[in-house]
């Protein structure tokens, strides 16, 4: 079996066998807690940019089926795990996991101290790392921070469609949208127009959305200045909802500002509370970028979540116009959708403006 | 949520005796909680009847009853406490059985206690089926299609509309009793019928079977605020069918991907916020293989045996934590105490991969129906934590000390390919084993999937692990290959098989080529969060995460999963060792593998290897560790069976050494000790051909105590008359050599006595001395056991303990010694000798206050008995009597002989305590289960050389009141001296027969001796067989007869006509 190795930024070297694409790849290496899900996360595009290690140490266990991808093409950069495991047994199982990621040009490696590499990166934080063939020169091409939007431009659409309901009107802003949303949106009967994170506010007005839906995506937001612009122009004309990178969006258009966590959340169990109610869930995340609290002073946003573990803002809301958001997914997938309801307070503030200001836009 | 300030006393029932369905786990849970009470600022008031848990020791409660569990004396101690509230669910089904009893008394409501935990309302509604059922319509969740039967017409007339399989389950029994799989009406009407008579409201839940789904559990935990998350979750890899108690288990699921996953998880939170439970709720499900279709099972409401599993394979303290739940306060405020930097309110995250595999007492009960179904029959079980299935299931197998710590029975290699395939579909204790082999013979998998259901991931590792085997087979010793093996979990013993080598051998070329392991930290988050949890296992992986202190350390080894004979006084003795050794300074590391104990708690030592116990595994943590050396004498005979190969390979033994150990245990060397010493013991001798047994015992004279060298609880242990029942003894015996000796003893009856005691080497302590109520014949462990004694003399029991000081010294026992006497016309005869811990070791500490284990540990450490104060003594008589009572599963155990002998079937015991021996014996009788009736009728049915003693207690029952049955010889003997007596007809008869009294209830005991030796299915096996399952005491020992009596003589008063004294008026 063909050797390949993960080199880290700080020079560790990990040898474990090739499994999926024998391409190289460089990119990001974080960590994933969910002991369920891979195909899941394999698939959701927040993960550009990213080489995953599963820290549950049998993945592919059930295989790849064709329910649950969260976008036709994975982004992710490449999938670290302790074992992989060829045959699948489930009833839904189309193929096995070496099987997709080589189909889909995603590098693997198995058999390494997935622990140990959790621990390293845990320690001294998210680290550039790179998949190579053993035998392959070593050196990790120095790369700063990329300053350019080009994860969410990829994962992102080029253009719009619809995917027509009776309900109201949402426009998703695209930002690597996972299709979970669009099930929680279509389940709620919504007429959903996706649109690419660069439309411009016109551009969305003209569809005459009831309401905006600002998706999850990759990377760091601060580069996506153009859809921090167009959300400036449309707060308070049309109620807006965040979810993960479009949590960070709401809040940098609010005046904001994002720091980056020493680790980032990757997994479905991120205990959140609600401020509000006082009650606490487990949430999916995939993250590496908070709203800095103290950055919130004179704006006028109330946190309305925190993490309940570090405190981190979880979940903010405008105090003056429709607008909230909140970090997590409360779509789930992986993980529990115990806070899909966050979807019906949407649709009630969508509800609530309407009532407020009339309908006349849909004349 | 603040805690709540409305209470400030509260009463914890316990779960009580160890039977078959209950066991350690309570204990485990039971502890901690009872200290999460504490720490939390109430006074807790505990009631439990088992003195050997760890529980019952007053630094657990601020005040200990260990009383009955019964409404009547749970009233008594509200009554006496006042307390403000009862948590009862941390007592299994015992205490929430008893939460309903005590509230429908009326007890709770005149104290105003409040109930903690789960409502009464929640507790019915999971634990009624009717209720259950209507609950899960409401809720819109399937259940297989199932009624309720008071009566066996009902149940044949509901099953011809749904059809056959179906599954029936009793109401209200522990662990599934009673209950079971028909095929056929036959089969179902002999289960509903016996269902009905073991449940307490006289109820069976007939189902339409399921079995093949998978079978998936979730441990979920919601407090007061509705915040509702999972610990951890489950997959059966025995189908639904198998009891999941009887099923292999692995943690996380693995089959199941994220919408699975996800339904089940949303299913199981759903039903506890329906019950509103606040605490700890166990969920199981069944899940179609081909679909999305499930169906509820079954909901516990309380903590259980798999919420401690769930516990111990994830690291969250599922009960500590419902107890402060129960409480008021709620999981975004309780620390994660293995992070101790995030909440309790999330869901672990784990790296590895757990299993779980029950431990059944087969290997004792020869005879026993050895079927898996829906009632359990396990009495422990192992859990093994690996980073690949393969290992973590391996390691499992090896934990289970069957065989040879390797995925391979020997003899099934001998068993054909027929027999086998029968023995997989019918799936029995050795199944897994069976499939080992069958794999071996190119059974395909498809073919063992269609006669099993087990899932094709779990049937392709199985056959991973064989395929290996086969390819590593022709390599000896190579390195890569010996790598890959250890990689995938195959032990030393397994590889030395394969080579033909020694396990010595593998394990030296594994230290040339550093080929051994390092140990990963269990610690909730799979490293995601830095953790300080001094929890480990061992992998075949890079990063060793175990960082050895500075501190001098002590080694204890735990004993291993609970089975009859070894049980959890083994446990409690292990953990005051684990005081003990802080105490003194040191750390105090601990390596045990059972799932269910206080030993595996990691808050408990300072550090857990939760670790198979075998040889390498042994050596890898001793090597890591280098500690001051190891103690063995408080894990029972699997840590005893370690220290000969530890010492070899130089690891230090601490306390009584080995060859102390093996001059008790060695019968040559044994006699020998004890003619040293000028102590008697009844004549024997050590036979190692199988031709000189006979003669041998014609020379001792018969009766003669026969039995094998080196066993635990009296296995194959027998009293045998004649020659001809020695034959059929042998007939039995697979193998007599010089390595495993047949020991034939002469059978002297007397009264038996036992001692436990602690020596420096130096100074001997004896804290009490307990006398059995069972003449000797009766295996220590089943027999009753008296302190302070009742019938011996000072003399005598100064002489027991000269014996016992002068065997102490000269094998300089260090530690504890178990010494059993026979007292026999003022003579003491010594029959056996254990240096290590006894199963008598928390019930003496206990009633004595002398911590036995801890002073033991003292000793071992190099402590001094004479600078503590202690001279060679035995320590002043308490005032009270103290009854020890043991606790059977015989419901449980089909085909189980019921009779009592020198071999062990009790899988636990009851204390019982008061001012009289009489009254002593009630509450113990009461606590191990038994409800004594003070009238009605006795049948008698006796052997010819018991007719005598059995005519004086026949008597006696007719004085009191009670009608006399008996078979014709009983009667004949009976009536021929003036007592009225029905005789009843032999069985088979038209007639009232000895069998029809037994099942139509029309008797309440059965006295019942053998007459030869032991010939399954004979008459009298069939009557105490159904004696037990009608609930019946049966009486095979007529000293229990007699003392069971005289409790009913103490309490009751009899209705007599007065004299005509014939007085004669002037």
């Amino acid at each position: 079996m063909c050797k390949r190795q993960l080199v880290l930024e700080d020079g560790t070297v990990f040898t474990g066998n090739a499994f999926g694409s024998m391409d190289p790849s460089t990119a990001d290496v974080i960590f994933n807690t969910s002991m369920t899900g891979y195909q899941e996360v394999l698939s959701d595009p927040s993960y550009n940019g990213s080489i995953v290690v599963m820290t549950y140490p049998a993945i592919g266990s059930y295989g790849i089926n064709r329910d649950d991808f969260e976008s036709i093409t994975p982004f992710v950069k490449g999938m670290i795990v302790k074992e992989a495991i060829d045959e699948p047994s489930n009833f839904r199982s189309e193929e096995s996991l070496d099987s997709y990621m080589k189909t889909h040009g995603i590098p693997g490696i198995s058999g390494i101290d997935t622990r140990m590499l959790t621990r390293i990166l845990r320690e001294k934080g998210t680290m550039k790392g790179r998949i190579i063939t053993e035998g392959d020169d070593q050196a990790l091409a120095p790369t700063g921070e990329d300053l350019s939007d080009l994860l969410v431009r990829e994962t992102s659409i080029t253009k719009p469609y619809i995917v027509p309901g009776k309900g109201k009107r949402i426009v998703v802003i695209d930002l690597g949208m996972k299709q979970s949303i669009l099930h929680e949106l279509m389940e709620r009967g919504c007429d959903v127009t996706v649109v690419p994170y660069d439309y411009t506010v016109e551009e969305v007005l003209a569809t005459k959305p009831d309401g905006i839906l600002l998706s999850n995506g990759p990377g760091n937001p601060v580069q996506i200045k153009r859809t921090i612009e167009t959300i400036k122009s449309l707060l308070g004309q049309v109620p807006i909802f965040g979810i993960g990178i479009g949590h960070q969006l709401l809040g940098l258009a609010c005046g904001a500002s994002i720091a980056k966590l020493h680790v980032g959340n990757y997994g479905t169990n991120y205990p959140v509370k609600d401020l509000a109610t006082d009650q606490t869930w487990l949430t999916t995340q995939s993250r590496h970028y908070y709203i800095e609290e103290a950055s919130l002073e004179n704006i006028e946003i109330t946190i309305t979540h925190r993490s309940l573990n570090d405190r981190t803002i979880e979940g903010i809301k405008h105090n003056d116009y429709p607008a909230f958001s909140v970090q997590f997914n409360p779509e789930g997938a992986p993980g529990s959708n115990e806070t899909n309801f966050l979807f019906d307070q949407f649709i009630d503030l969508i509800e609530a403006h309407i009532l407020q200001n009339g309908a006349d836009h849909h004349a | 949520m603040p805690r709540n300030e409305s209470i400030e006393k509260i009463l914890v029932i316990g779960s009580g005796p160890i039977v078959i369905g209950q066991a350690a786990e309570f204990d485990y849970s039971g502890t901690q909680a009872c200290h999460s009470l504490k720490e939390e600022g109430y006074t807790v008031i505990l009631a439990n009847s088992n003195p050997a848990t760890i529980m019952t020791d007053h630094t657990v409660a601020d005040k200990v009853y260990m009383e009955p569990l019964t409404v009547e004396f749970l009233s008594k101690i509200i009554r006496k406490e006042k307390p403000d509230a009862l948590l009862p669910t941390l007592g299994g089904q015992t205490g929430l059985n008893l939460a309903i009893e005590l509230d429908e008394s009326g007890i709770l409501e005149e104290y105003n206690v409040e109930l903690l935990g789960s409502s009464l309302e929640a507790i019915q509604k999971a634990e009624d089926r009717e209720k259950f059922r209507t609950l899960m319509e409401e809720l819109n969740e399937p259940v297989p299609p199932s009624d309720i039967v008071n009566n066996v017409e009902d149940a044949v007339n509901f099953v011809n509309e749904i059809g056959y399989p179906i599954i029936v389950r009793p109401a209200f029994t522990l662990g599934g009793t009673g209950g079971g799989m028909c095929d056929n009406e036959e089969e179902l009407r002999h289960i509903v019928k016996n269902g009905l008579a073991l449940s307490p409201v006289n109820q069976c839940l007939i189902e339409k079977s399921i079995a093949g789904f998978k079978e998936v559990e979730y441990e979920v935990i919601r407090d007061k605020k509705d915040q509702a998350i999972v610990v951890c979750n489950m997959e059966n890899i025995d189908p639904v069918g198998i009891h999941t108690g009887d099923s292999i288990v692995v943690a996380p699921s693995i089959t199941l991907s994220d919408k699975e996953y996800q339904m089940l998880r949303r299913v199981s939170l759903k039903l506890i916020r329906a019950l509103e439970i606040e605490g700890g709720c166990n969920v199981q499900l069944a899940l179609d293989p081909h679909s999305f279709d499930y169906y509820i099972i079954e909901v516990n409401p309380r903590v259980s045996r798999s919420s401690a599993l769930a516990s111990k394979a994830t690291g969250y303290p599922i009960a500590k934590i419902a107890a402060k739940i129960a409480v008021g306060l709620t999981l975004d405020e309780i620390t994660n105490p293995l992070t101790e930097t995030t909440y309790a309110c999330f869901e672990p995250s784990l790296d590895y991969i757990v299993t779980k595999i029950p431990r059944f007492p087969f290997d004792k009960f020869k005879t026993g129906d050895r079927r898996l179904g829906t009632q359990m029959k396990a009495t422990g079980e192992i859990m093994a934590i690996g980073r690949n299935f393969e290992e973590s299931i391996l390691k499992g197998i090896r934990s289970l000390e069957i065989g040879n710590g390797d995925f391979h029975l020997p003899y099934l290699t001998e068993v054909d390919e027929a027999e086998l395939r029968k023995r997989l579909i019918k799936a029995d204790d050795e199944r897994i084993f069976v499939l080992a082999e069958l794999l071996r013979r190119d059974m395909t998998i498809e073919a063992i999937h269609k006669d099993t259901k087990i899932d094709y991931f779990f049937l392709r590792k199985f056959k991973y692990i064989i395929d290996l085997e086969n390819e590593l087979i022709d390599q000896p010793f190579n390195e890569d290959g010996l790598k890959k093996g250890k990689q995938l979990g195959f032990s030393d013993q397994q590889l030395a098989r394969m080579w033909n080598s020694s396990e010595t051998e593998i394990y030296n070329k594994r230290m040339e080529t550093n080929i051994s392991p390092v140990y990963k930290m269990v610690d909730t988050c799979a490293a995601s969060i830095e953790s300080t949890a001094p929890y480990f296992y061992s992998t075949y992986e890079e990063e060793n995460e175990s960082t050895v202190s500075e501190r001098e350390k002590v080694l204890v080894l735990g004993s291993g999963p609970i089975r009859i004979g070894q049980g959890i006084e083994f446990d409690y003795a292990t953990v005051h060792s684990i005081f003990a050794i802080q105490e003194m300074g040191y750390e105090a590391i601990i390596m045990n593998n059972n799932p269910e104990t206080v030993s595996t708690d990691f808050s408990i030592s300072d550090k857990l290897y939760f670790e198979p116990l075998t040889l390498e595994d042994v050596m890898h943590v001793v090597e890591l560790e280098k500690p001051k050396g190891v103690i063995v004498q408080f894990g029972g005979q699997t840590a005893i069976n370690l220290a000969a190969g530890l010492e070899e390979r130089g690891v230090k033994i601490l306390g009584t050494s080995l060859d102390a150990i093996d001059r008790a245990e060695d019968r040559n060397r044994f006699e020998g000790l004890l003619e040293e010493l000028g102590l008697s013991r009844p004549e024997g001798k050590a036979v190692s051909d199988k031709d000189l047994v006979i003669p041998t015992a014609e020379e001792i004279g018969f009766p003669v105590l026969v039995r094998p060298s080196y066993v635990i609880g009296g296995s194959q242990m027998e009293i045998v008359y004649d020659v001809e029942e020695l034959t059929r003894y042998l007939a039995k015996t697979p193998v007599i050599s010089e390595a495993k000796p047949l020991l034939v003893d002469e059978y002297i009856t007397g009264v038996e006595v036992d001692i436990d005691a602690v020596s420096d080497g130096i100074t001997t302590v004896v804290p009490g001395v307990m006398e059995h109520i069972e003449r000797s014949g009766v295996h220590s462990g089943d027999s009753i056991a008296v302190y302070p004694p009742q019938r011996l003399s000072e003399t005598i029991k100064q002489k027991c303990l000269d014996a016992t000081n002068k065997i102490a010294q000269t094998l300089n026992v260090v530690g504890l010694i178990n010494i059993q006497f026979i007292i026999q016309n003022d003579e003491v005869y010594v029959i056996e000798v254990n240096p290590r811990a006894s199963r008598t070791i928390p019930f003496i500490s206990k009633i004595t206050g002398l911590t036995m284990a801890n002073l033991a540990t003292r000793c071992i450490l190099g402590e001094s008995l004479a600078d503590k104060g202690f001279t060679t003594e035995i320590l002043p008589e308490c005032e009270q009597v103290y009854v020890k009572s043991p606790v059977f599963s015989f419901e449980k155990l089909r085909s189980v002989d019921t009779t009592l002998g020198p071999e062990m079937k009790s899988t636990g015991e009851a204390i019982g305590y008061d001012a009289t021996l009489e009254k002593a014996l009630y509450k113990g009788l009461i606590a191990s289960g038994l409800s004594i009736p003070f009238e009605g009728s006795v049948l008698l049915t006796v052997a010819d050389k018991d007719k005598e003693e059995a005519f004086e207690i026949a008597e006696r029952f007719h004085e009191l009141g009670f009608n006399l049955y008996a078979t014709e010889g009983t009667a004949k003997y009976i009536t021929e001296r003036n007592v009225p007596v029905q005789i009843v007809a032999k069985i088979g008869s038209e007639h009232q027969n000895v069998l029809s009294v037994v099942t139509q209830g029309k008797v309440q005991f059965v006295i019942n001796t053998l007459s030869s030796g032991k010939q399954p299915r004979s008459d009298g096996f069939m009557i105490r067989r159904e004696a037990v399952e009608h609930g019946i005491i049966s009486l095979t020992n007529l000293d229990t007869a007699t003392a069971i009596l005289n409790v009913i003589d103490s309490t009751t008063l009899s209705a007599a006509a007065i004299e005509n004294k014939g007085v004669i008026r002037g």
